[in-house]
């Protein structure tokens, strides 16, 4: 593979601060001029369990995690370092060199701390080193770290020596740690830092693996960004200021960083009992006129199917995150799926609607979250931001830019007390809510408290007063008006597409996929066409109201498409060809859901197998079905 | 300029001005206790001074949630259960409105008993009114949380094995700073008390017996109650917890026996609101949420620039 990224994995026990290390570690490299990428890997347990995190680096925009990785430095755990009379934190044993051998590519590096790890354990490791021309630095990372700082502080050991060995400038890591760090640490951290780097220049050929970090530079600053930053960013900027939740992995993420930055902003953030009551909390205060805004992950947002019907049937606006993890139930708390897609889509009784919208980038988070935002209130309906946990976590350079957009406190159609004592708002002097047969099926609406404002909503069908009505005529035409709203939607969506084409227009093939996938297919696209193959792909980033008519044009131009997701149920596939009415013949699934999302190569084999030469996938963990007509 | 003129308006209040204009179509049966509920509440308001606009009532499924039809005010008919998660984010996202949940026994004290605990201990600002009937009402008389022992319905033919809910002891325990007991049948004790309920700085629970003629016809609220706050077999404090406590262990249970007691039990007058703890937290904005949408000089801070540097 190029030889002109790094890709480096560190890899330890949970809590041996490797997330924070990686950070560091991605934005020195972004601060030089690198386009960075990290993927994390991480158990669901506290302590102890073993993770890795990988950061990628190229002078060239990285969109995905690469296939393998050529860069590992392997700490100690917390695991084997802290057996207190045989009382471990779990009784899984870490294994930070054995567990990461199998992706590390040939020509590869390899660090390991030999005070804690020994090769020795490993069958075969000198073998595989010599056939797989691994460089193997051992280290004695924690004496280092030990005899001028503390233990803890190895892991700056460790970068000090990746520097070394893959030419990477000392002092960028040295302006990110004197910003990062407070001064007590910083001094011992950039002792031990600098003593490794010159120790194995001194001791090792460093220049034997050829790995050269390459140079880039940015045209203007910036952003180390997780999915989750960005949509929380986007929902602020669109005015948000009320949030409620409740604790579930990985919405967690989105939440916490909403409640950190609300309060500041005079706005209310609350952890509530439950997810129905998160849910509820965000239709009561949206109804008070503040904008406000839920979440959760699959199983929390299980529950907040009830409120979100509220919010439908009442027009209230409501704007709801939902961060898949694999299910059902429980899951696997840690692991991304895309398999929550039909949940979010027909969860609720009746003929509900809603938006549902995927961002499959990071900048596309923080676009998304906003557009989440004005369609809710513009057209007084509850609209879904699905992404999920590989796009929640995993940190990417953004441009600073992206988020100089003007802030929109819009309410949408919402009136003033000026406007409510105008006609024809106001019948028989009172406010009819539903009352407005407007184009767009949204009706104005009135804030408690207003003067001459008062309505009824409620739950129930209701008339255009807002009276429990049970009317069969006033029932098919409030159907109707709600329903019309997803018409006007869909335009306004036709103008402000949220949809990411990729590839060369004219092509044999396509690959349409959604949601968090559409770097790495967007990476596996651009190897298909240096490979000599005609393909581009389309990531739909509007679900709900389904943008047929473009998704159509593209499956139409091509012979074949390769639907790419993570699930096994083919729930997007099933999506759209139920929206298109058709081409169940031509439309062919690739599918993941072994807990990882998919890697480029893995989309490459799976459409040179399937597609190119018709036959069937290898492997347990990618899944080829054919298409329906076959 | 508030963009919310009804809020802190002076003026006289009529109660006929929170008669809709036009005919519910939610009727409750004759003789339904949800009658007297509806006309505490109506003299009870203008007597607080709120307006129709400026009282938002939130109600929860059952005949008890059908009180939004009578009342017109502003309300929200939610859904079963929810009241009190809609009504105390509309508390905090405009703390100046005047915010009442109401809903049943079943849609308060079961389905959404959870957050009757929690909103309880959290003490938000604002009067929570539970229609006890001591009966599913409007899905046609199940047992329900407060069914005594023994009461026998459609669904449990051999009688309820469960002991009832003890409401009063439930809210204390749980926080509530403010917990009463009244009956339809004696509405100038329930305009009081739904006055002071109104009045009260936190959350006030008010347990408002009522009667179910179509399906309860045993109930025993019936009988004459006893105003515990003036009889002369209970002296005792209601503003302190431990008197308030006992008082209810003692006598909770003899409404089941037929000898209803009513009054305010506990006050707890000194205790911050849970939107007062909040803004002295910093948690809080002054002005209702809203306000900032209507007002075309505000300020949308760039939120999150103080914490973009962490970015960079
Ligand atoms: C989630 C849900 N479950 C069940 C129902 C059906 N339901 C409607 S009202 C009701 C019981 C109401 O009883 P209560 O709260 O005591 O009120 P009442 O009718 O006696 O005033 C039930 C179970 C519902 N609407 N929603
Ligand atoms: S069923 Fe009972 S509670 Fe419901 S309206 Fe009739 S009498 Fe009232």
């Amino acid at each position: 593979m190029a030889d002109d990224e790094l890709i480096w994995r560190i890899a330890g026990g949970s809590g041996d601060g490797i997330a924070s290390t990686s950070q560091n570690f991605a934005k020195a490299l972004m601060r030089a001029g690198l386009h960075v990428f990290t993927h994390r890997h991480y158990p669901s347990r506290i302590r102890g369990g073993h993770t890795y995190v990988e950061v990628r680096a190229s002078a060239d925009p990285v969109k995905s995690r690469g296939d393998g990785y050529n860069f590992l430095l392997a700490l100690g755990d917390s695991f084997a370092r802290n057996p207190q009379e045989g009382a471990y934190y779990g009784n899984e044993e870490v294994k930070p060199l054995s567990e990461n051998l199998d992706e590390l590519r040939e020509g590869g590096v390899i660090i390991y701390d030999e005070g804690l790890l020994d090769p020795a354990d490993i069958p075969d490791f000198e073998e595989r080193a010599e056939e797989n021309d691994w460089h193997v630095y051992p280290l004695d990372l924690r004496g280092l770290a030990r005899e001028k700082g503390r233990e803890v502080m190895r892991n700056t050991a460790g970068v000090g020596a990746t520097c070394a060995i893959a030419g990477i400038e000392l002092e960028w890591i040295q302006e990110l740690m004197a910003d990062a760090m407070p001064e007590k640490i910083l001094e011992p951290n950039v002792d031990i830092l600098e003593t490794a780097y010159e120790q194995v220049s001194e001791e090792y050929d460093v220049d034997a693996p050829g790995i050269d970090v390459p140079q880039g530079e940015h045209e203007e600053e910036q952003l180390l960004m997780s999915g989750s930053d960005a949509i929380a960013y986007g929902a602020i900027d669109e005015g948000c200021r009320f949030i409620a939740g409740y604790p579930m992995t990985p919405w967690t993420e989105v939440f916490t960083i909403m409640s950190q930055n609300l309060p500041e902003l005079g706005g209310i953030s609350e952890q509530v009992e439950d997810e129905i009551a998160a849910a509820a909390l965000a239709v009561g205060a949206s109804h008070a006129g503040a904008k406000a805004m839920s979440g959760s992950s699959g199983g929390g947002f299980a529950l907040m199917s009830e409120p979100l019907g509220l919010a439908e049937i009442t027009e209230t606006p409501l704007v709801l995150v939902e961060a898949m993890r694999a299910g059902p139930s429980t899951g696997m708390p840690t692991k991304p799926e895309q398999a929550d897609l039909e949940h979010v889509l027909y969860t609720s009784q009746g003929d509900s609607h809603r938006v549902v919208l995927a961002p499959g980038t990071v900048e596309e988070a923080y676009d998304h979250a906003r557009t989440a935002f004005r369609l809710a209130y513009d057209y007084q309906i509850p609209s879904v931001v699905i992404y999920d946990q590989k796009l929640s976590g995993e940190l990417t350079n953004v441009p600073a830019s992206t988020f100089d957009r003007e802030p929109n406190p819009s309410m949408g159609k919402t009136l003033t007390e000026a406007e409510l004592a105008d006609e024809p708002h106001t019948e028989d002097g009172k406010f009819h809510r539903f009352q407005h047969d407007v184009e767009d099926g949204v009706s104005p609406r009135s804030i408690p408290g207003q003067k001459g404002g008062r309505y009824l909503v409620t739950g129930n069908e209701h008339n255009p007063a807002g009276h429990i009505s049970e009317d069969p005529d006033n029932r098919v035409s409030q159907v109707n008006r709600r329903f019309e709203k997803m018409d006007a939607i869909r335009a306004d969506l036709d103008e402000n597409s949220l949809l990411s084409p990729h590839g060369p227009e004219e092509a044999e093939y396509g690959i349409l996929t959604f949601g968090s996938q559409q770097g790495t297919v967007e990476e596996a696209v651009d190897r298909l066409n240096a490979n000599g193959h005609g393909v581009k792909t389309l990531s739909v980033g509007e679900l709900a109201p389904y943008p047929v008519e473009a998704v159509e044009a593209f499956v139409e131009s091509v012979d074949e498409v390769l639907v790419v997701e993570m699930n096994a149920s083919a729930q997007f596939r099933g999506l759209t060809q139920k929206e298109l009415g058709r081409y169940g013949e031509k439309l062919h699934s690739l599918l993941k859901y072994n807990g990882n999302p998919f890697e480029p190569a893995e989309i490459v084999e799976g459409f040179e197998t399937s597609i190119v030469e018709d036959g069937e996938l290898p492997g347990h963990e990618t899944k080829f079905v054919p298409a329906a007509g076959d | 300029m508030s963009a919310f003129s009804a809020i802190g308006e002076e003026r006289e209040i009529d109660r006929d001005e929170y008669t809709p204009s036009v005919e519910p179509q939610a009727t409750w049966c004759p003789g339904c206790g949800d009658f007297g509920v509806l006309k505490s509440l109506k003299q009870a308001l203008p007597e607080v001074g709120r307006s129709p606009e400026e009282t938002l009532l939130v109600t929860g499924i059952g005949c008890s949630g059908k009180l939004n039809s009578y009342l017109d005010s502003y309300g929200f008919h939610t859904i079963h259960g929810r009241s009190l998660p809609v009504a105390r984010a509309a508390a905090l996202a405009n703390p100046e409105l005047e915010v009442i949940a109401a809903g049943g026994d079943g849609d308060g004290y079961g389905i959404g008993g959870n957050h009757f605990m929690h909103t309880a201990r959290e003490n938000h600002d604002m009067t929570y009114i539970v229609f006890n009937n001591e009966i599913f009402g409007l899905t046609k008389g199940q047992t329900s949380p407060t069914s005594p022992k023994g009461h026998k319905s459609k669904t449990q033919p051999h009688g309820s094995a469960k002991t009832p809910i003890r409401p009063l002891s439930l809210a204390l325990t749980s926080g509530a700073s403010f917990v009463a007991r009244t009956a339809a049948v004696n509405p100038n004790q329930a305009r009081d008390i739904l006055v002071e309920a109104m009045n009260h700085d936190g959350f006030a629970h008010v347990d408002f017996l009522t009667q179910c003629p179509t399906w309860n016809k045993d109930a025993r609220q019936y009988v004459p109650y006893t105003d515990i706050n003036d009889s002369d077999d209970y002296d005792f404090d209601p503003t302190n917890r431990a008197d308030a406590q006992e008082l209810m262990r003692e006598t909770e249970d003899k409404l089941y026996e037929g000898e209803v007691l009513t009054g305010i039990y506990y006050r707890e007058d000194d205790r911050p609101s849970y939107q007062q703890e909040k803004r002295e937290l910093g948690e809080l904005p002054e002005e209702p949420l809203a306000e900032r949408y209507f007002d075309d000089d505000y300020e949308w801070e760039r939120s999150y620039d103080r914490f973009i540097d962490k970015h960079k």
